[in-house]
């Protein structure tokens, strides 16, 4: 059970220094089990914490106070290199405003954190061909992202997302730029994904995305109100 | 640094450049100009250094020449002026004397103008030698004769003109055998020298010789003179120098603890003064040009922050999966040199040409290790310019970043 565990958050807080006395507290004590192969959704509304709590799942962000173990490696006591290191190789990205490199096709886009992570360029293309392929734009690898729809270049940040066989796929409001219809197969791939065995962690405040999750963790003011599994 | 830090560099460099093509054109014009300033500044330097090697080369490294002044003598020349003038008399007690030389020959100079039937040279160098003047100088005729030790003894009046002294008044024509009249009196041209150039710019080929009493003869004491001392071969020149100093001491009554009242020149003083001139011009020129290229260097690390900032929201993508702070340092870097490093190409293909023209005026050419430096300074103009910005986007946060808009 302790094996399968993939992120384990304990009293994570979190604070901000706005001049002065004035302290902000984003986090206040957050405690969040996340096991393999979970397909999570974590809700609240605006100024609830869940930006916050996504840096930090996505180590984009250090924790104030609290641990964070993530698939057995201590982040909270980490440095800028070994988090950038962790991010690379533990954690795909998918945001809501897709964040692709305009001046790069979309191959290109999906390669670049295999060339961060030093994967020699047959290997890279290989598996960046193949997570495009995955993501069903196996012909729209040389396109640049304003060259292909909205839905095709989130599927092209999913397929950066995945290429480097990630613990967590983390997303940020994945269908929050796109039309109903796209995003509902948007949402499909993830369904997908998570059958293959992923773990997937959707951040999110609209109710009908986070359904599509199995487990709803929803915050206010910083910490988690409500922690429910769906059956 | 590793491989794919560099291509992966390179190629955002040249996307970087190609999606701003005007900005990056004028912004590396400032290095073009530094560059093209630069190595212009260079070529000519090496014109004038191989100017000065050849007029130095003209004397010869083991002669000596005695003479009342010393060379560059620049303010003491008024202390220095009421000196006595050389004597013939001396070079002969010299060459008597002397064991450690092998050639002495004296040389007596002054200035008239030189006639053929109604062509005139004015102001030209006669100079009054003997037989040994050619072993000294290594003036040799191209034809003809020398003057010989019988032209000398005698006072004949016999003359060798200088290659242009010759052209000017024969036009290409035979001149030996011909007459020339120096100050009303005719001499008999007996050979004609090799063109010898220019010697900082003086002409070597506008005198004539004659044999030194006859310059006594018609000019009297109004003659710098010059005495002339090879070295003999396998001796060392400062000690023939001290033998020189000796005797010209004891021949020209200079009484013990008196200043010398004469001087001995020799080639290394002509280097050594050349040498010292030319560090002077060197560094300001290269100091001067090399501020254009400051100035290009500004303008690269103006526009690497301009773009940083334009690319925030990049350098946050970048960060969120997985590029190091390193990665993005060099990244910018990369870039920023790439940058220079165009600008430095294209500046010295600019430059290229323009040396040609230099040329013309100052035989040069830009030698390659100028080439080869201001590729790397270009290069580490492009790098030093680079680390401010780089650094700033490389401590960029990536949460703020990605929230950039």
């Amino acid at each position: 059970m302790q094996n399968n565990t993939i992120i384990k958050l304990e009293k994570i807080i979190k604070s901000y220094d706005m001049g002065g006395a004035q302290e902000v507290h984003a986090l206040r004590g957050v405690d969040v089990h996340i096991h393999r192969n979970e397909y999570v959704a974590i809700m609240g509304p605006s100024g609830s914490g869940k930006s916050t709590l996504m840096n930090i799942i996505g180590c984009l962000d250090t924790p104030t106070s609290g641990s964070y173990e993530l698939n057995g490696n201590d982040v909270h006591i980490m440095k800028d290199n070994e988090l950038a290191k962790i991010r690379n190789k533990e954690i795909g990205f998918v945001f809501q405003t897709f964040n692709l490199l305009a001046r790069s096709d979309a191959l290109h886009n999906v390669e670049l954190p295999l060339i961060y992570g030093g994967v020699g360029k047959s290997e890279r293309r290989e598996k960046a061909m193949q997570a495009l392929q995955h993501v069903g734009l196996g012909d729209r690898a040389h396109h640049k992202p304003n060259e292909l729809s909205g839905g095709q270049r989130q599927r092209v940040a999913v397929a950066r997302a995945l290429v480097t066989n990630p613990s967590i796929i983390l997303a940020d409001e994945p269908t929050g730029n796109l039309d109903s219809k796209t995003g509902d197969e948007i949402m499909g791939l993830f369904g997908e994904l998570h059958k293959q065995g992923n773990t997937i962690i959707l951040v999110t405040h609209e109710h009908d995305i986070a359904m599509h999750a199995h487990r709803i963790v929803s915050l206010r003011d910083g910490l988690v109100e409500k922690d429910e599994k769906k059956k | 640094m590793k491989f794919w830090e560099i291509s992966e560099g390179l190629q955002i460099a040249f996307t970087a450049i190609k999606a701003n093509k005007l900005r990056s054109m004028l912004t590396t014009l400032g290095i073009v100009i530094g560059i093209v300033s630069v190595t212009l500044m260079a070529t000519a330097i090496e014109g004038l250094n191989r100017w000065l090697d050849e007029s130095v080369s003209k004397i010869g490294a083991d002669v000596l020449y005695v003479q009342k002044m010393p060379w560059f003598s620049g303010n003491e020349w008024w202390r220095l002026r009421n000196r006595k003038d050389l004597t013939l008399e001396q070079a002969n007690a010299l060459e008597r004397q002397v064991s450690l030389v092998s050639v002495v020959s004296p040389f007596a100079g002054s200035r008239s103008d030189v006639r053929r039937n109604d062509k005139v040279v004015e102001g030209i160098l006669v100079a009054g030698v003997d037989e040994k003047y050619y072993e000294v100088s290594g003036m040799a005729p191209e034809f003809g004769r020398f003057i010989s030790a019988e032209d000398a003894e005698g006072a004949r009046p016999v003359v060798v003109l200088g290659y242009d002294v010759a052209d000017k008044l024969f036009l290409h024509q035979n001149a030996i055998d011909q007459q020339v009249k120096i100050r009303g009196e005719s001499y008999r041209v007996i050979g004609v020298l090799e063109k010898q150039g220019s010697f900082l710019g003086m002409s070597l080929d506008n005198r004539v010789l004659i044999p030194i009493k006859k310059s006594f003869n018609v000019f009297g004491g109004k003659q710098w003179v010059t005495i002339s001392a090879k070295v003999a071969p396998g001796v060392n020149i400062d000690d023939a120098k001290e033998e020189i100093r000796g005797i010209m001491r004891k021949v020209r009554h200079v009484k013990p603890g008196d200043d010398d009242d004469f001087a001995i020149n020799q080639q290394e003083l002509m280097t050594r003064t050349f040498d010292s001139i030319a560090v002077v011009i060197y560094g300001i020129g290269l100091f001067i040009t090399g501020m254009s290229l400051f100035v290009g260097a500004i303008g690269i690390m103006n526009i690497m922050f301009v773009s940083v900032t334009e690319r925030t929201k990049e350098i946050g993508i970048r960060k969120a999966i997985g590029a190091k702070r390193r990665t993005i340092l060099f990244q910018f870097l990369i870039e920023a040199a790439t940058l220079c490093l165009i600008g430095g190409i294209i500046g010295i293909a600019v430059a290229f040409p323009i040396s040609f023209v230099i040329n013309e005026f100052l035989p040069t050419a830009m030698p390659l290790s100028v080439v080869a430096v201001s590729l790397i300074v270009s290069a580490t103009v492009g790098l030093i310019s680079g680390i401010l910005p780089a650094n700033k986007a490389s401590k960029l946060d990536p949460v703020d970043a990605l929230r950039y808009e």
